[in-house]
């Protein structure tokens, strides 16, 4: 992280006076006990107590402490729920972390035109359950969606199991009201659709709190399928699975789930929760498909058809709402099941083609023998996000960097197929170095440009994403000058 | 007297670019410039043609991903797809006949727009299809950003951002989307004589409803009689045309709910199926804002408006009031176009019709020159967002050298 900056770690008194002008009693944070709780996120390998924690209760307030900051030269780093797993929300030593928790309500529900306005600290399911009585729901379903809040989903452009259908976040946002350091409030899009001008609210999402703090999201409610229905698959080996995978998107279906475990993650699951998955294979594909009755019933069908074609050695069909709850149990549970094979357990977040899977499980295999730390693999393979889960034992000297250094090894193989470094948990702290694997220097300087016109000073979470920190006044020199290049040799039409 | 040159290559375009900045000397950018009156006149004395981008560099339909040129024409990306039965769910929209240009012109083209048609509100926007770029900056640097997999995070989503920018931040060399599988069947009803007050809540109850109609549009009459297909119905009164696909089965089942949906809301209403071609060519009419190159709005300025749909009809009936106008609804009601014989000062009308109205944007999509230049051709933008656009385009191309006041001024 950033050298601290001994002038404002000097001033802590002071600092924490100001944000008590503006939050009064119980909004500001800055005992030892208090902060202990917000010294990490869900990337718990990595801790930092801050300066304190601020906790406003309206926009007027974030906007507030976000001009105090900027005027008092403060870095501040935003928190929803805190359940980051790429440390989004890691602090600084030298900066306040920006809770939005307590603006937790939901606005208004607009049925008629499918959406919802709520505040960033209200959870991604509690906004489902606040429309379930009507039948509509939010699409994006992390699986911490009881824990993380839509402001953080919308940082990190949360995913979840149902994305090849429905989309990540920033497919289900249709408008949002955000904050900049400076203090100025800014609205986007709203109840309608494609608002022009530059799609800042497309930036923003995903933005992983270093452009501005969001204050209010709008989201899309979608009608609840009329039905839905699952399919289990056992395969003798991946290279099956993974055909059975194409051959389903060849065939013009898009399932709402299609779900990758291998060997490892299947008997974990199995041991914790009993879903009856088979253990006498390599692979299992859980296949969801919803929406109208009929319809399911025939794709249910087709996908049975291509799975035998495939050499499906397994295979069982919900035929209620209970079997199919039943089928996804595994599933669901499957990273606390991991989690009971070692004390600790590292999760990863490569996109890879999907065809490239079999080459890419392969690879993995080999990396975890070399590295001498088991790998268990989950995969969204409906849209090729992989989430390889390293054990390990942090109590074992050196365990830990080696399961970070596997990890890093991981996520570049997952690069050299012509993925990305992460589907869906964020660059963070965790993969910020890694970022020059796939993106070279001018990719780079063209993103932190971008930062550089919300936040020219670097004060909102600064040292995430990026595994340098470069002075906007340095990114935005232009090095070419009037009378120093020829006019290119263009035919004329 | 504009200046014409044409690139060859990525390569040229960089060079063409990098020129510039240094010169500050700013280029107006076509692909085949069948846009080129959309957005305000640019203000650039020399152009620079990048149809010999052309050309799909990559296409995997079981990965569901496409790439290509940015001056590929759609007509090629939209036959490759066919051969596969596949598509681009957002359907773009074909504005030839709105501009009298030949031609839906480029990929590179659309993007810059951010333009999708009718399935829109049920399958997305051509920004929600967008996975990635590479791109010359107006510093004359090459970059890329996004990648050609379905669920990335990893950096910011400058592809999204380089989407409805109108070629104001990066010239596109090659351009990522994601592609998805065409229907297996496909439907189009005619209702007719459904007023407007009755029409707008049944397209808003078809859209939330378990049959997921995949186009909703209400054509009054004076509209409706001007596409071929409708006329028939369209003489008689106001339009109403229901779009239903998925499997044969699906659409069979569908569509005996969606009539008996249609019924409860309107009891005397004529149902027709429209033959498969004759349903194509009216949505792409629909789609492209095409009924308002008729010979009876010749000279029209003409806008489109997206607006909550449940305000709909309150907008339109303002902005009816003006007379000497005509309108259609498409995405439920959620997307108005509206056309109306050329007056000073009708913007300020319009666009109070949506402040009164629950919000929302409208673009003044077809006028001419003078006009768009007088005229905010999109919608104005409080004092810190238009801060924030500048200093995003002075990001990207400091030298402001790319299509400079295609958007705003001094954008």
């Amino acid at each position: 992280m950033p050298e601290p900056d001994g002038d404002v770690l000097a001033r802590r008194e002071a600092i924490v006076a100001g944000l008590r002008r503006i939050l009064l009693d119980d909004g500001v944070i800055a005992d030892d006990e208090g902060l202990k709780p917000y010294e990490s996120d869900g990337l718990t390998a990595y801790r930092q107590v801050p300066i304190a924690v601020a906790l406003p209760r309206s926009t007027r307030e974030v906007a507030e402490i976000l001009r105090y900051c900027h005027d008092e030269g403060v870095k501040v780093v935003p928190r929803g729920g805190g359940t980051s797993l790429s440390g989004g929300a890691l602090p600084l030593a030298d900066g306040i972390v920006l809770g939005l928790g307590r603006l937790n309500r939901v606005l208004s529900i607009d049925l008629a035109n499918r959406c919802a306005v709520v505040q960033p600290g209200v959870t991604n399911l509690a906004i489902s359950q606040a429309v379930a009585h009507a039948g509509f729901y939010y699409a994006p379903d992390p699986s911490s969606q009881i824990a993380c809040t839509i402001g953080g989903n919308v940082a990190e452009n949360a995913g979840g199991l149902h994305c090849l259908k429905y989309g990540l976040t920033t497919h289900n946002v249709l408008g949002i009201e955000l904050v900049t350091i400076a203090g100025d409030v800014i609205r986007l899009g709203g109840r309608h659709l494609d608002a022009e001008g530059y799609d800042i609210l497309a930036v923003m999402t995903g933005s992983e709190g270093l452009l501005g703090v969001v204050t209010e999201v709008t989201v899309r409610l979608l009608r609840k399928p009329a039905t839905a229905r699952a399919v289990l698959l056992g395969f003798a080996g991946n290279p099956a699975a993974g055909a059975c995978v194409a051959k389903i998107i060849a065939a013009g279906i898009i399932p709402a789930g299609m779900e990758m475990m291998d060997r490892d993650a299947i008997h974990a699951a199995e041991e914790f929760c009993h879903a009856g998955y088979p253990l006498d294979v390599e692979a299992i594909l859980i296949v969801e498909v919803d929406g109208f009755p009929s319809e399911v019933d025939a794709l249910v069908d087709r996908v049975q058809a291509i799975a035998k074609g495939v050499g499906a050695t397994h295979l069982r069909v919900s035929h209620s709402e209970a079997e199919r709850t039943a089928l996804w149990a595994g599933r669901k549970n499957a990273l606390p099941a991991v989690g009971r094979l070692a004390p600790d357990y590292y999760v990863m977040d490569g996109t890879i083609p999907r065809r490239r899977l079999p080459e890419v499980l392969s690879r993995i295999a080999e990396l975890s023998q070399r590295y001498a730390l088991r790998v268990a693999n989950v995969f969204h393979a409906g849209d090729g996000n992989l989430h390889p889960l390293i054990l390990y034992d942090a109590a074992i000297p050196g365990e830990l960097e080696r399961a970070e250094e596997l990890g890093s090894a991981i996520l570049t193989a997952c690069v050299e197929v012509g993925g990305v470094l992460t589907g869906e948990h964020g660059v963070g702290v965790e993969k910020r170095d890694l970022m020059g694997t796939m993106f070279n220097e001018r990719d780079l300087a063209h993103q932190m440009r971008l930062k550089c016109a919300f936040d020219p000073d670097a004060r909102l979470n600064p040292g995430k994403m990026f595994p340098t920190l470069h002075r906007c006044a340095e990114l935005g020199r232009l090095h070419v000058h009037a009378g120093q290049l020829r006019f290119p040799d263009l035919p004329r039409f | 007297m504009t200046d014409r040159f044409r690139v060859r290559d990525a390569s040229d375009l960089q060079e063409a670019i990098a020129w510039a900045a240094a010169e500050s000397v700013p280029w107006e950018i076509v692909g085949r410039g069948t846009k080129r009156r959309l957005g305000r006149p640019v203000e650039a004395a020399r152009m620079l043609d990048l149809g010999a981008l052309s050309g799909i560099t990559l296409y995997e339909p079981d990965e569901l991903v496409l790439r290509a040129g940015s001056g590929t024409p759609i007509e090629d990306i939209e036959a490759a797809l066919a051969r596969e039965g596949q598509h681009l769910a957002f359907e773009p929209p074909d504005f030839s006949a709105l501009f009298g240009a030949g031609g839906a012109g480029t990929l590179g083209g659309l993007v810059a727009g951010n333009l999708s048609g009718s399935r829109r509100p049920m399958a997305g926007s051509l920004r929600d299809h967008l996975l990635g770029v590479e791109a010359v900056s107006g510093r004359g640097e090459v970059f890329k950003a996004g990648g050609r997999v379905m669920k990335n995070v990893t950096g910011y989503d400058i592809p999204r951002l380089m989407a409805g920018s109108f070629g104001t931040l990066a010239v596109a060399t090659e351009i990522t989307l994601k592609v998805l599988p065409r229907p297996e069947a496909t439907t189009t009803l005619m209702l007719g004589g459904i007023a407007t007050a009755v029409a707008l809540p049944l397209l808003r109850d078809l859209a939330a409803s378990a049959e997921e109609p995949t186009g909703l549009a209400h054509l009054p009459q004076s509209i409706a009689s001007e596409i071929v297909g409708l006329q028939s119905l369209g003489s008689k009164g106001d339009v109403t045309v229901v779009r239903i696909e998925g499997t044969t089965i699906g659409v069979a089942d569908r569509l005996a709910r969606v009539m008996a949906r249609c019924r409860q809301h309107d009891q005397r209403t004529e149902v027709a199926e429209l033959p498969t071609d004759a349903a194509k060519h009216v949505w792409r009419e629909l789609g492209g804002g095409a009924p308002f190159a008729a010979e009876s709005f010749r000279g029209w300025d003409v806008w489109r408006l997206s607006v909550v749909p449940s305000e709909s009809p309150a907008v339109a009936a303002r902005l009816m009031a003006q007379g000497g106008c005509a309108l259609y609804f498409d995405w439920a009601g959620g997307l108005i176009w509206f056309g109306h014989s050329p007056r000073r000062g009708l913007h300020e009308a319009v666009r109070g019709a949506l402040v009164a109205h629950g919000g929302g944007h409208a673009t003044l999509f077809r006028a001419s020159n003078d006009t768009r230049r007088q005229v905010p051709v999109f919608q104005p933008q409080p004092d810190a967002l238009a801060a924030l656009s500048r200093r995003i385009k002075q990001a990207f191309d400091p030298r402001g050298v790319l299509n400079p006041g295609r958007m705003y001024a001094g954008v």
